[in-house]
């Protein structure tokens, strides 16, 4: 049983997502206790995997027992466990949050399909994750793609479908750029299994095949993952899709787009390409992230929407990712790594106390958020904590990963990119404030606020507590992140 | 100059399929075209991935007792996964096109600009 756990935490879901929108003909309740079940296993799977990691080294397992590089191989060390551990932690976190927000939100008929979508696209996700072969990643790729285009179609508001259908174009294209940039390493090496990649692609990196293929990895994850200027896709996506939908993808989606782009760069073409021959690459994201983090927050700064300002916000975090990413050494990296993981533990909070706001009231405007501070206590404090965080107060988790990326940035001499993060962060404090002044200090209308479900409350509580836990005991993430950093650049 | 075109001719055509679904995709504003030319790019790729297995002289890889020699038969394989995706990708697009219709009793991406230019 154990040693099948890498291949269990994803199948079970998937068969369990085959399974969820039948038994929600029955009832449509079971559908919804299908898809906690399965993100609970892959969750207690995950930590159990993690576990593991940390007493025994790297797991590696052949998918029908076949060897790599001819079989596929599932990978979990430090970093993909840990990846692992945030994702699955999120979706058990966000699938409690959603029986009530759904039920509000989508169609009823409709919901037994939701959480059958709903736990393909946690399925695609996770896949991406463990995989350690290439075009099995394309694969889990399309399938939380996929999933992602029909869930944000299933927002209840006019633009839904199209933002879904604009969503579906430009993520298609992307793929498909990832794609093949798949074939042009495989014409070059002739293997698809990552390790194997990374050890045949040394000596060819001045093949002009080689260098087409890292551009088109290049340009289909930033489609994927919004880096700035291809984020156009994200804030109708993010706004109109249902309540929890944002909450799982502006959390995990973006994350473990990242994750894979990461996983490319350091794994596939390993950092020594990078720091020697390559070398305007990194300069090349440097600014792209830079912009971005600015760019980013200043939009976010425009929007009336509460749910489109925390997508704008999205873009300019993962600017930060990006930029951790760019900087090139081991302390930038691991802020890009801790900022994947504190940028995931917020958002989500951040949309899931925006979510317990529009449930029953459908309010998405910051203008009619007035007063809620004490007609919705809970859930506004949970607002306030997430975007404390996202400011980068001390004792909160976006104060750890921002320190790092500095540091990072003093590491490389380029003492010029602290403007930029401490800009970037003044913004932030802007558009956040501006909703903080709008909850508590201003008086609103005395119309009475449907009462929030216990059941929406508490996972937005408790991972809003998080944020301000792992801040304050920060070396939890630090140590993890740390043993990834090393592994990364070998 | 023409020997260099035709020698590589089958990249050729993936180039300019691709190009021709890539501007499908950007310049139409009917939706069902747009889906039409996000296929053509994604079978262009398609074309890319066969035409890379094709090994002169080689044959069917069957084992059928004797040595020869062989296609390589793996990115084909791959392709078959790529088809259904695209197959999937595509009737995903189609029904959120019909979801749009529902709504906006259109598919032209300009009027339905036009109609939500107001809304929020």
């Amino acid at each position: 049983m154990t040693e099948h756990l890498p291949v269990l935490v994803i199948i079970i879901p998937l068969v369990l997502a085959l399974i969820a929108p039948v038994a929600g003909r029955l009832n449509r309740i079971y559908s919804w206790a299908i898809a906690l079940l399965a993100t609970l296993f892959s969750f207690v799977g995950s930590v159990l995997l993690l576990h593991q990691v940390m007493y025994s080294g790297t797991i590696s397992y052949w998918m029908g027992g076949w060897e790599p590089p001819w079989g596929i191989e599932y990978v979990i060390d430090y970093f993909s466990g840990f990846v692992l551990v945030i994702v699955s932690f999120l979706a058990v976190a966000v699938t409690i949050f959603a029986r009530k927000s759904v039920a509000d939100e989508i169609d009823e008929k409709k919901i037994p399909a939701f959480y059958g979508v709903y736990l393909l696209f946690i399925v695609g996700l996770m896949g991406m994750i463990v995989t350690g072969d290439i075009f099995n990643l394309y694969v889990f790729l399309e399938i939380s793609s996929l999933t992602g285009y029909a869930l944000v179609a299933m927002g209840k508001r006019r633009k839904a479908p199209l933002a879904g259908f604009r969503y579906l174009v430009i993520g298609t294209v992307g793929a498909t750029f990832i794609l093949l940039g798949i074939g042009y390493l495989y014409i070059a090496t002739g293997t698809l299994n990552m390790a194997d990649l990374g050890a045949r692609l040394p000596g060819l990196f001045n093949s002009k095949l080689v260098i087409t293929a890292f551009a088109f990895f290049a340009i289909g994850f930033s489609i994927k993952i919004a880096l700035f200027p291809l984020h156009t896709w994200l804030p109708d996506a993010y706004t109109y899709a249902p309540s929890a939908v944002s909450a799982l993808m502006a959390s995990t989606g973006t994350k473990v787009g990242a994750y894979s782009f990461i996983r490319i760069i350091f794994t596939v073409f390993g950092v020594q390409v990078f720091l020697n021959q390559w070398v305007s690459v990194p300069y090349f994201f440097l600014i792209i992230a830079s912009v971005a983090m600015l760019v980013g927050s200043i939009l976010a700064i425009a929007q009336t929407n509460i749910k489109k300002m925390l997508a704008y916000s999205s873009v300019s975090q993962i600017g930060y990712i990006i930029l951790g990413v760019a900087l090139m050494n081991p302390i930038g990296l691991q802020g890009g790594l801790l900022h994947i993981f504190n940028h995931a533990l917020m958002k989500c909070a951040l949309f899931m106390s925006v979510g317990c706001i529009a449930y029953k009231t459908g309010i998405t405007n910051i203008a009619d958020l007035k007063g809620l501070g004490f007609k919705k206590p809970y859930s506004m404090v949970a607002f306030t904590a997430g975007a404390l965080s996202m400011i980068g107060i001390p004792l909160t988790v976006g104060f750890v990963s921002k320190w790092y990326l500095a540091m990072g940035s003093l590491e490389n001499g380029m003492w010029y990119l602290i403007p930029v993060i401490v800009i970037s962060s003044v913004l932030m404090l802007v558009y956040f404030w501006r909703v903080i002044d709008n909850i508590f200090f201003k008086a609103g209308d005395a119309v009475k606020m449907p009462a929030t479900p216990a059941s929406m409350l508490i996972p937005t509580v408790v991972v809003a507590a998080l944020c301000l836990v792992f801040g304050t005991l920060a070396f939890i993430p630090v140590n993890i992140t740390g043993k990834a950093v090393l592994l990364l650049f070998g | 100059m023409m020997e260099f075109i035709l020698a590589k001719y089958n990249y050729w055509i993936y180039v300019i399929i691709m190009m021709i679904g890539f501007y499908a995709v950007i310049a139409k504003s009917n939706l069902i075209k747009k889906i039409i030319g996000l296929s053509v790019f994604q079978t262009s790729v398609f074309l890319l991935f066969i035409s890379i297995g094709k090994v002169d002289g080689g044959t069917v890889p069957i084992y059928q007792g004797t040595e020869a020699v062989y296609i390589n038969p793996l990115p084909h394989v791959l392709i078959l996964t790529a088809i259904v995706v695209g197959v999937s990708v595509t009737a995903v697009a189609f029904a959120l096109v019909v979801n749009i219709y529902r709504e906006y009793g259109t598919i032209e991406e300009n009027a339905i600009l036009e109609m939500i230019k107001h809304d929020d």
